[in-house]
C-alpha cells in the first residue's frame, strides 16, 4: 500500500521498482541501472524478488536510492517500470501516488495503466527494438537495456558511467558493447523528446560509495572460506545457498591452482544429498581440512543425524544455512529467519550448538572466517545463519579489511611433536578446565590413534555404557557450551539509558536502524542489542536485565529468537514482545515503528 | 563374545615384517561379537594382510558405519585412526576423509543393511567417484544388532531363523558395483582366508574405489538349514573364475604359471597381482561379461567368488578433482589465503 506523497523533489532519495518476466534478460539491465547509481556515487539498495521458476513468472527488482545511505526497504515505490502485462494491475497500484510510471507503449495500454495522480511515460519499447534490431532474442533483451536508458534519461544517469559499466561488462565480447549501449541510446533518446528530463525525482552526483562494493552476502561468505583457507566444499545444490558454492568455485578458480602445475589447492564435492554433503564436511575436518558446506531449511533437516554425531563426537564442521522461507518446501527464494530452533538444537538426544548471525556482506566474509576458527577451536559444529535478503542481494558495504598477520586458529591439535613429547594421549580429556579436549590427525603417530564413536564413550575415547562415564563427557560438553559462549562475536548494543530496548538479530539489523532513527526523531528514545552469536554472551544477560521492555524483532512466525532468549538466558519472558515480520519479503523501518507505536499506544513503557 | 584378554606382551619369537612390526601390532581391542562370527575372520584377514603389506599402522584409516561388521573397525590396527560414524553414511565420511588427505589408506567396513539398504545411496555415489578406498561389506544377509531381520541381500526364498521366506529380489552388492563402474570388484568367504588376504592386499594397492563383498556368516541368527548366507552354503555354492596372487612391489614374480593362463596386472604402487584363471573363459577385465557371468552363475545357485573385475585405469577422486599430490591437510595456509595484496583487486569486481 502507498504510505505517503512523493510529490516532493526527491533528490537521490526515491525507489524505483521494475517488473519483470523472469528469464527474459531483465536481471542485467536492472543490475545497470543500480550500478551506474552506485558509480555516481549515491548509496543504493537492491532487492531482487524472483519466482522459483526459470522463465515466465513474474519477477521484480527494486532499487532503493538513499542519499542517508540507510540499508533497508523503503517499503513504498515512487517509480515502477512496469515491462510485465500479467503484473501491470498491481504494479501500477502499488506506485505511491504522484510517483511515476514507465511502460511499454507499443500497444493500446489498458484502462489499468490510468491512474490520475501518477505520471506516466509511455516508450514504444517493443516497436523501437523491432525497428532496431533483426534478430528475435536481440528485440527481447535489447527492450530491456532500452528501458534502463529510457529510466536513465528521465532520473538524470551519467551515460559515459552506463558505458564504462557495459565496457567492463562485455569486455571480451566489444560488439555487445557497441549494440547495447545503441539500445540504450534509443531509449534516452526517445524519452528525451518526448518527456520533459530530468524528473525532479532524480539522481545527482555525490561522493558517499566511494571505499564499498555492492556485494551479496553468499559471493562475500564463499570470499571469506577462501581467505580462511578452506580446502574442501560439499554441497548439494540448493536454492538461495547454490550462490555459495558458486562463488567460492570461481575465486579458488582464480586464486588456488598452482602456477606450475595447474593442480588444485581445494576440492569441490557436489554429493548425492545433505546427508552425504555434510558428512563429507565432517569426515574432512576430521581429517584436519578446513571444510564447509552451504545449504538451507531443507538441508538442515536432512542433516540433522550427523550434526549430532560432530557434536557428540567432537568434530569440527562449517555450515552456512542461507536461511529461506520454510517450513518444508516453503517459499525458496523469500527470505526469513525460520532456522533458529532447527540450528540451535539440531539432531536428537541434547545437542546444542553455536551460531553466528551476519548482518551484512562484511560480516558473513568476517564470520565466515570466525566459523571455522570456531568450530576448530570448539571442535564442534558451528552455523553461520544468514538470511536470503543477505546471502542473495547485492548490498552496498564497506571494501572488507584483511590483516596478513591472520593465522587460522587450529585450536588444540596435537603436532607430531607434541605427541612425541606425550606419555600417553586420551582423546577427551579436558587438562585446561574449558571443557574443550586435545585431538590429533589421522597419519600422525600410532600412539595418537584414537577412535571417533557416536556411541556412548568415556573420556579416554573408549566405548562406554557406564552411567557415570556417559555422563562425565555429557558435562564436560556443557562446560564447553559455556566457553563457547565466551568466544562467540559479542552482540553489539547501542545506548543504555532508555527503559525499553530491540533485541534483533541479521538482516533485521537494517529496518531496526532506520526504525530508531525515526522514533527518535518523534521524541522516542529506545535501546537496541544486535545478537551476533549463540549462545549467548554475559553482555545479552546484561541487556535484557537492564530494560523494563525488550521488542524482539524477528522475521518468524514463532518468535524463535524470543523462545532462544526464554531459553538460554536469565530474562523474564513477560518482558519481551514480539515484532514478526514472515510473508517472505524484507522488512521495512515503517513495519517497526508502527509495531512499537502501537505497543506504546498501549501503554507500554518506553 | 570371548572373555580372554589377549596377552599385552607379543611372544618375542613372532616373525616380523619389513618395519620390524609382528602380526600382533596390526590387532586391534578385543571382538565383542558372537564366538565364531564371519566378520571375525575377515578382521584376522584385513590385519594379515596389513602385516603382509608392513603398513605402518598410522598409515591407515579405519571407518565404519553402524552394525555388527561396523563394530570390527576397532578390532584391527589399533596404531590407526577410526571413525565409527552413523548408520550407512561411512561413504560420505571416507570422502571427506580421502578429500583432506589422499596419501592415507582408507579401509571401509560395513555391512549389507549398512551398505545395501539405509546407505545404498552414499555406496552407490561413493563408487561413482571413485574415492581411493578399499570397501569391505561383510555380507550375512541378516541384521544382527537387532536379533534377525532379513536384509536387502537375503536371497529370495531364504529362510530366517523363525522358517519365514524372504520374498523381495535381493541386491548384490557385486552387480550393483559393476552397474556403477567401480574400479575393483571382488568377493570372498569369510572361510577362506587363502583368498580373500591376497584381495585385501590387491584392494589396498588399487587406486580407486575396491569393494569386496565378503559373505561372512552369522552364526546367531542366520547360520541354518534353509539360508543362503550359512557357512554350509557359501562353501558348497562358491566358486572362483579367476584366483588373485599379490605380488609386493619390490619381488618378482617368481611363480611360473601356464602361459595363457595368467594375466599379470600393475598396481599403481608398483606391485603387481597375477590373475589365474581357473575358468579359461573369464576376462576379469570385461565389465560386461562379468556381469553376465555373475548373473549365469547366480541363477544356479552359485557365488562367483575372487577378483570379479578389475580396471586400473580409471582415474581415481582426486584425478577427477585435480588436486595437487600433497594432502589438502597439509598445503601451507600462505599458499591457501590471497592475503591483503589481492584483495583490492578481488573487491575492484564487485563496484
Amino acid at each position: 500500500m502507498p504510505e505517503r506523497a512523493s510529490a516532493s523533489p526527491r533528490v537521490n532519495d526515491f525507489t524505483v521498482k521494475f517488473a519483470n518476466v523472469n528469464g527474459s534478460g531483465s536481471a542485467s539491465a536492472n543490475s545497470l541501472v543500480m550500478k551506474a547509481i552506485f558509480r555516481m556515487g549515491v548509496p543504493v539498495v537492491g532487492k531482487n524478488f524472483f519466482p522459483s521458476n526459470i522463465q515466465g513468472l513474474p519477477t521484480w527488482y527494486e532499487i532503493r536510492v538513499t542519499r542517508d545511505g540507510w540499508r533497508a526497504r523503503s517499503g513504498h515505490v515512487d517509480i515502477m517500470v512496469a515491462m510485465n502485462a500479467e503484473t501491470y494491475a498491481p504494479d501500477v497500484r502499488e506506485v505511491s501516488p504522484g510517483g511515476c510510471l514507465l511502460y511499454d507503449s507499443t500497444w493500446p495500454s489498458s484502462t489499468l495503466l490510468s491512474r490520475a495522480d501518477l505520471k506516466t511515460f509511455g516508450v514504444p519499447f517493443a516497436e523501437l527494438c523491432n525497428a532496431n534490431f533483426e534478430s528475435a532474442r536481440a528485440r527481447t533483451l535489447m527492450k530491456n537495456i532500452m528501458y534502463a536508458g529510457a529510466l536513465a534519461a528521465l532520473i538524470d544517469l551519467d551515460l559515459e558511467v552506463i558505458r564504462t559499466l557495459l565496457a567492463e561488462t562485455f569486455a571480451k565480447k566489444p560488439a555487445l558493447v557497441e549494440s547495447n549501449m545503441k539500445a540504450i541510446e534509443i531509449g534516452y533518446r526517445y524519452a528525451r523528446e518526448h518527456f520533459e528530463c530530468p524528473l525532479a525525482t532524480r539522481i545527482e552526483r555525490m561522493n558517499s560509495t566511494a571505499g564499498h562494493v555492492m556485494i551479496d552476502g553468499n559471493t562475500a561468505a564463499a570470499l571469506g572460506c577462501l581467505y580462511a583457507g578452506a580446502t574442501v566444499g560439499a554441497w548439494y545444490p540448493i536454492t538461495p545457498s547454490t550462490s555459495l558454492m558458486d562463488a567460492f568455485r570461481a575465486f579458488c578458480g582464480r586464486h588456488r591452482v598452482d602456477a606450475e602445475t595447474g593442480r588444485n589447492d581445494y576440492i569441490i564435492v557436489q554429493a548425492e544429498d545433505e546427508l552425504a554433503a555434510i558428512g563429507i564436511v565432517i569426515g574432512a575436518s576430521w581429517n584436519g581440512a578446513r571444510a564447509f558446506t552451504p545449504t538451507s531449511g531443507p538441508g538442515i533437516s536432512l542433516m540433522e543425524e550427523f550434526i549430532g554425531l560432530a557434536y557428540y563426537a567432537e568434530v569440527p564442521a562449517v555450515i552456512f544455512d542461507v536461511l529461506r522461507v520454510g517450513p518444508s518446501t516453503g517459499m525458496p527464494t523469500r527470505t526469513q529467519q525460520c532456522d533458529l530452533m532447527a540450528c540451535a538444537y539440531a539432531s536428537h538426544g541434547d545437542t546444542r550448538h553455536v551460531m553466528l548471525f551476519p548482518d551484512s556482506p562484511e560480516e558473513c566474509f568476517q564470520m565466515a572466517i570466525q566459523a571455522f576458527d570456531l568450530a576448530e577451536r570448539l571442535q564442534t559444529p558451528v552455523f553461520v545463519l544468514l538470511d536470503l535478503d543477505i546471502g542473495m542481494n547485492d548490498w552496498m558495504a564497506p571494501d572488507f579489511k584483511w590483516d596478513d598477520n591472520y593465522r587460522p586458529d587450529r585450536g588444540k591439535m596435537l603436532t607430531d611433536e607434541q605427541v612425541a613429547g606425550l606419555g600417553k594421549f586420551h582423546r577427551y580429556l579436558d587438562p585446561d578446565g574449558d571443557g574443550i579436549p586435545y585431538r590429533t590427525l589421522p597419519g600422525v603417530s600410532p600412539k595418537a590413534a584414537y577412535f571417533t564413536r557416536g556411541s556412548g564413550h568415556n573420556r579416554f575415547g573408549v566405548y562406554t555404557e557406564d552411567s557415570a562415564e556417559y555422563q562425565d563427557v555429557m558435562d564436560r560438553l556443557t562446560r564447553k557450551f559455556a566457553t563457547a559462549a565466551r568466544l562467540v562475536p559479542q552482540a553489539v548494543a547501542d545506548g543504555r539509558s532508555a527503559k525499553a530496548g530491540i533485541v534483533c538479530l541479521g538482516s533485521s539489523d537494517a529496518p531496526v536502524r532506520e526504525a530508531l532513527a525515526t522514533l527518535r526523531r518523534s521524541g522516542t528514545a529506545i535501546d537496541y542489542l544486535r545478537v551476533r552469536g549463540f549462545p549467548f554472551g554475559a553482555e545479552v544477560e546484561e541487556f535484557l536485565a537492564t530494560h523494563q521492555t525488550l521488542f524482539v524483532v524477528e522475521q518468524n512466525r514463532d518468535a524463535q529468537l524470543r523462545s532462544l532468549l526464554v531459553l538460554e538466558t536469565a530474562v523474564d519472558k513477560q518482558k519481551l514482545r514480539s515484532i514478526l515480520h514472515y510473508n517472505g519479503l524484507p522488512m521495512s523501518a515503517s513495519w517497526i515503528v508502527d509495531g512499537i507505536n502501537s505497543a506504546l499506544a498501549k501503554g507500554v513503557a518506553a | 563374545m570371548s572373555f580372554i584378554a589377549k596377552p599385552k606382551v607379543a611372544n618375542p619369537s613372532l616373525p616380523v615384517n619389513e618395519l620390524g612390526l609382528n602380526r600382533r601390532n596390526y590387532e586391534g581391542s578385543m571382538s565383542t561379537l558372537c564366538a565364531g562370527c564371519g566378520h571375525d575372520s575377515v578382521t584376522a584377514a584385513i590385519v594379515q594382510a596389513a602385516y603382509e603389506l608392513a603398513l605402518p599402522p598410522q598409515s591407515v584409516v579405519k571407518l565404519s558405519g553402524i552394525g555388527c561388521s561396523s563394530k570390527t573397525t576397532a578390532y584391527f590396527v589399533a596404531g590407526a585412526h577410526g571413525f565409527n560414524s552413523v548408520h550407512g553414511r561411512m561413504p560420505s565420511i571416507a570422502t571427506g576423509a580421502n578429500a583432506a588427505n589422499r596419501n592415507l589408506r582408507y579401509i571401509g567396513v560395513s555391512g549389507d543393511g549398512d551398505s545395501l539398504s539405509i546407505g545404498v545411496g552414499q555406496l552407490a555415489h561413493a563408487i561413482r567417484r571413485n574415492v581411493d578406498m578399499v570397501y569391505i561389506l561383510e555380507n550375512n544377509g541378516v541384521y544382527g544388532l537387532t536379533k534377525g531381520q532379513f536384509s536387502a541381500s537375503a536371497d529370495l526364498g531364504s529362510k530366517s531363523k523363525k522358517g519365514e521366506a524372504n520374498e523381495q529380489e535381493p541386491i548384490d552388492p557385486v552387480l550393483l558395483a559393476l552397474a556403477l563402474g567401480a574400479s575393483f570388484v571382488a568377493r570372498s568367504f569369510s572361510g577362506d582366508k587363502e583368498q580373500l588376504v591376497p584381495l585385501i592386499k590387491a584392494g589396498l594397492s588399487h587406486r580407486g574405489f575396491a569393494i569386496i563383498d565378503v559373505l561372512s556368516p552369522c552364526v546367531t541368527f542366520n547360520d541354518h538349514e534353509g539360508s543362503t548366507k550359512s557357512y554350509g552354503y557359501v562353501r558348497e555354492h562358491s566358486q572362483a573364475p579367476v584366483a588373485a596372487d599379490y605380488v609386493a612391489p619390490q619381488r618378482e614374480i617368481s611363480v611360473s604359471y601356464q602361459p595363457g593362463e595368467v594375466l599379470p596386472v600393475t598396481m599403481h604402487d608398483g606391485s603387481s597381482i597375477v590373475l589365474r584363471k581357473l575358468d579359461p573363459e573369464y576376462d576379469p577385465t570385461d565389465r560386461a561379461r562379468a556381469a553376465a557371468y555373475v548373473q549365469e552363475r547366480a541363477m544356479r545357485n552359485e557365488y562367483v567368488t575372487g577378483l570379479i573385475y578389475i580396471d586400473q585405469k580409471r582415474r581415481d577422486f582426486h584425478a577427477r578433482s585435480n588436486t595437487v599430490d600433497a594432502a589438502l591437510n597439509s598445503v601451507p595456509f600462505e599458499r591457501l589465503c590471497p592475503g591483503a595484496t589481492k584483495l583490492p583487486k578481488i573487491l575492484g569486481s564487485f563496484r
